[in-house]
């Protein structure tokens, strides 16, 4: 990557797409807003998470920009145990200033443009004022464990902290509300987010398919069915390999699927276990769907497709040769790619070859 | 009585008419092929298994490499994918010149076609004809990246180099002179009685056969088949573009040839409609992270190469590394039917079957 686009980069990366309405530019924005958080070692929870949370971490980030792990424990007690012997600083910082933060955080995690933080003259202060912070508190943490004889705590510093924390969800709750109101395309697709994750149109697409499978290869073929969210909702099943056969000769042939064309076969190794994912179409009615199974890393044994789509044949050679997948019932399974004399099968993620320079 | 013998015959990989390192030994009754065993892996350099090490971005000229005869088309299913994955928006500046160095690297790579496969039948000056008009495509493509073949054009969220109005008005001027010269190669070769000859009912296959073995592409079109990814899933701007696709009905030689002859029509009457439409202003790049890390989980994302569809299957781990790259080869997939289409042929169609499936050994083996 060369430097002009870095700073491409590193601007865009403060400015999330606001004019985009697509579902996911509030977790794209979460992502930018980690990026950036990572950069002043800041706490990614702090945009990883929304509302309530990310208000209530923003405080620590303002106290202490040091240590990153350190201020995810702190900005969680220190609203409790330790805001009531540092409420010299929380004198400074009323319930309007923090719901005013708050609310700026919650419109830039609504995806609105925003200034980058470190050019805020607000956030400059504090961050000036946290360098004093560490000290403060660590003397009052002293004298708060040597019988209360430093400067009066307030009557229930539980409580006050409960209640800022309120005050800043409350806020929070407002600005987002009203970011949505106001029209921010993003913050809107942000809250309609939630109807189309419940019930996708493709939702009966997949039940047929369920049933369908479990018609013809028995209730308990398949391991589980879900809709690919990354993938345009693409219904995607994870069939049993004792009933791969049966399954996508139903697939293939039944009316409602007609699944003639397999487009594409593709070997993962998870480590753990050998997957080999069909990609299904129909060039009927253009539907798509993924079918997955999986096998044991020791002896991979998956029943051969190639009788039922031919031009499997290549493809189960390929990750045979690639990833030691052996294809019951395949006419003709040799390696593809390496040399018939070659030992292991390089895409396993344990592959060592041979000779380190080749 | 004759007496006759079994012929093995090794063909490749060092042969001109296999376009590459590809071999293929057939067994041979006199004239005619009785069995034929493709070998490949010649031109395997492990792109996936790199893959796995390299940051999206990294791996886009990788992808140069595989069909390297239509890098564009392969830069773009990449950043497609991943941009899928991410939820990114490309600004429509930069997905117009996507799509308009797309629609002419489809002429290029047709063109090369045309050239190698009458080269390959017996006609030397129609490869030098293709290989002329070509060069201006490639040209276009080095003034605009600054490389004739291995482009690395396209980024994730955009294309790399924006390009000026006097290369728009170069892209202009090809199109009346591509079309002029797609005239002049009709009247050299399309009608020849020998040409004719040679590819009329050569190497048929029908429909349900060409699903079978997944060919796409003017392989699967021209057993009737409409499907072209370009009208069936579209991707990019082909929405908003009118353009037909062209296809066959004996499912022969000769019609993968008309189509691919006229996809080249089709194509410049898309970049025709795309220049007239290219807005003026706008940025090449869209909101990107500047660490590219798709989130964890998979997808499987294809578009309409000139070989047919090219597919790009990602899992990612929420890494900057694709966890597992799997690229859907279009010249590996159609190379499978080679060995049935070669049974009872004789040596002589062998050229003209392979030349007219098109492939890329460089995607063959990836």
């Amino acid at each position: 990557m060369s430097d002009e686009e870095k700073k491409e980069g590193a601007k865009d990366d403060l400015e999330p797409d606001a004019t985009s309405g697509s579902q996911r530019s509030n977790d794209l924005s979460e992502e930018l807003t980690a990026a950036n958080d990572a950069e002043r070692g800041e706490s990614r929870l702090s945009a990883a998470e929304a509302g309530t949370e990310s208000a209530v971490l923003e405080t620590g980030a303002n106290t202490d920009t040091s240590d990153p792990i350190d201020l995810e424990r702190e900005s969680r007690s220190g609203s409790t145990a330790e805001s009531g012997v540092e409420h010299r600083e929380a004198d400074q910082e009323t319930a309007e200033a923090r719901a005013a933060r708050a609310a700026t955080k919650a419109a830039t995690e609504g995806g609105a443009a925003s200034p980058p933080a470190p050019a805020d003259p607000e956030r400059e202060a504090k961050l000036a004022a946290a360098a004093e912070a560490p000290a403060a508190r660590a003397a009052a943490k002293a004298a708060a464990e040597g019988e209360a004889a430093g400067p009066p705590a307030p009557a229930d510093p539980e409580r006050e902290a409960k209640l800022a924390v309120a005050a800043e969800a409350r806020a929070a709750r407002a600005a987002a509300k009203a970011a949505a109101e106001g029209g921010t395309p993003s913050a809107a697709s942000g809250s309609a987010e939630q109807p189309p994750a419940a019930t996708s149109p493709r939702q009966p697409e997949l039940d047929g398919l369920v049933a369908l499978i479990r018609d013809a290869a028995g209730p308990d073929a398949i391991e589980s069915a879900t809709l690919n969210e990354l993938n345009g909702d693409l219904p995607t099943i994870i069939v049993q390999s004792d009933h791969l056969t049966a399954a996508a000769n139903a697939l293939k042939s039944a009316p409602q699927t007609r699944f003639t064309y397999l487009r594409n076969v593709s070997g993962v190794d998870y480590e753990t276990h050998l997957e080999v994912v069909y990609h299904l179409v129909s060039l009927t009615t253009g539907r798509d769907a993924a079918i997955k199974v999986k096998a044991d890393r020791e002896q991979p044994q998956i029943p051969s497709v190639t009788p039922i789509w031919a031009t499997a044949n290549w493809n189960e050679r390929e990750i045979y040769d690639l990833l030691g997948i052996h294809f019951t019932g395949h006419p003709d399974l040799r390696r593809i790619m390496m040399p018939d004399d070659w030992e292991g099968h390089p895409l396993r993620k344990d592959y060592a070859p041979l000779d380190p320079e080749v | 009585m004759i007496r006759t013998e079994e012929l093995l015959l090794n063909v490749g990989p060092q042969h001109p008419s296999t376009h590459g390192v590809f071999r293929i030994i057939v067994k041979l009754d006199g004239e005619v092929i009785t069995e034929a065993t493709p070998v490949m892996g010649y031109l395997h350099r492990g792109t996936e298994k790199l893959a796995e090490e390299l940051t999206y971005t990294q791996i886009i000229p990788y992808t140069d490499r595989m069909d390297y005869v239509s890098a564009m088309t392969n830069n773009y299913v990449l950043c497609h994918a991943v941009e899928t994955m991410m939820g990114l928006a490309v600004p429509e500046r930069a997905e117009f010149l996507r799509l308009i160095v797309m629609e002419l690297q489809r002429v290029a790579s047709h063109l090369v076609w045309w050239g190698t496969y009458l080269l390959d039948i017996g006609a030397m000056s129609p490869f030098l004809y293709a290989f002329r008009d070509r060069e201006t495509i490639v040209n276009l493509f080095n003034e605009l990246s600054g490389a004739r073949l291995t482009y690395n054009y396209m980024r994730v969220g955009g294309v790399k180099w924006d390009a000026t109005d006097a290369w728009l008005d170069k892209v202009r001027d090809f199109l009346p002179y591509m079309e002029k010269k797609l005239v002049e190669y009709d009247h050299l070769v399309s009608g020849n009685e020998i040409f004719l000859a040679r590819i009329r009912g050569v190497g048929r296959y029908d429909a349900e056969t060409a699903i079978d073995y997944g060919l796409s592409g003017a392989n699967l079109r021209c057993t009737g088949v409409d499907w072209d990814l370009r009208r069936t899933k579209p991707y990019s701007l082909y929405e908003r573009f009118e353009f037909d696709v062209p296809v066959g009905r004996t499912g022969d030689c000769h019609d993968r040839y008309l189509i691919r002859l006229e996809e080249i029509r089709q194509s410049l009457r898309i970049l025709r409609q795309a220049l007239e439409q290219f807005p003026s202003g706008g940025e090449t790049m869209g909101k990107v992270p500047r660490v590219i890390r798709p989130p964890a989980g998979e997808v499987y994302v294809a578009i309409e190469s000139p070989r047919g569809e090219i597919g790009c299957h990602i899992v990612s781990k929420g890494k900057q590394e694709p966890y597992r790259l799997k690229f859907r080869r279009p010249s590996f997939v159609n190379l499978q039917i080679l060995p049935k289409l070669l049974v009872g042929e004789t040596m002589t169609n062998l050229i003209t079957i392979l030349g007219g499936i098109d492939i890329v050994v460089g995607e063959v083996d990836c």
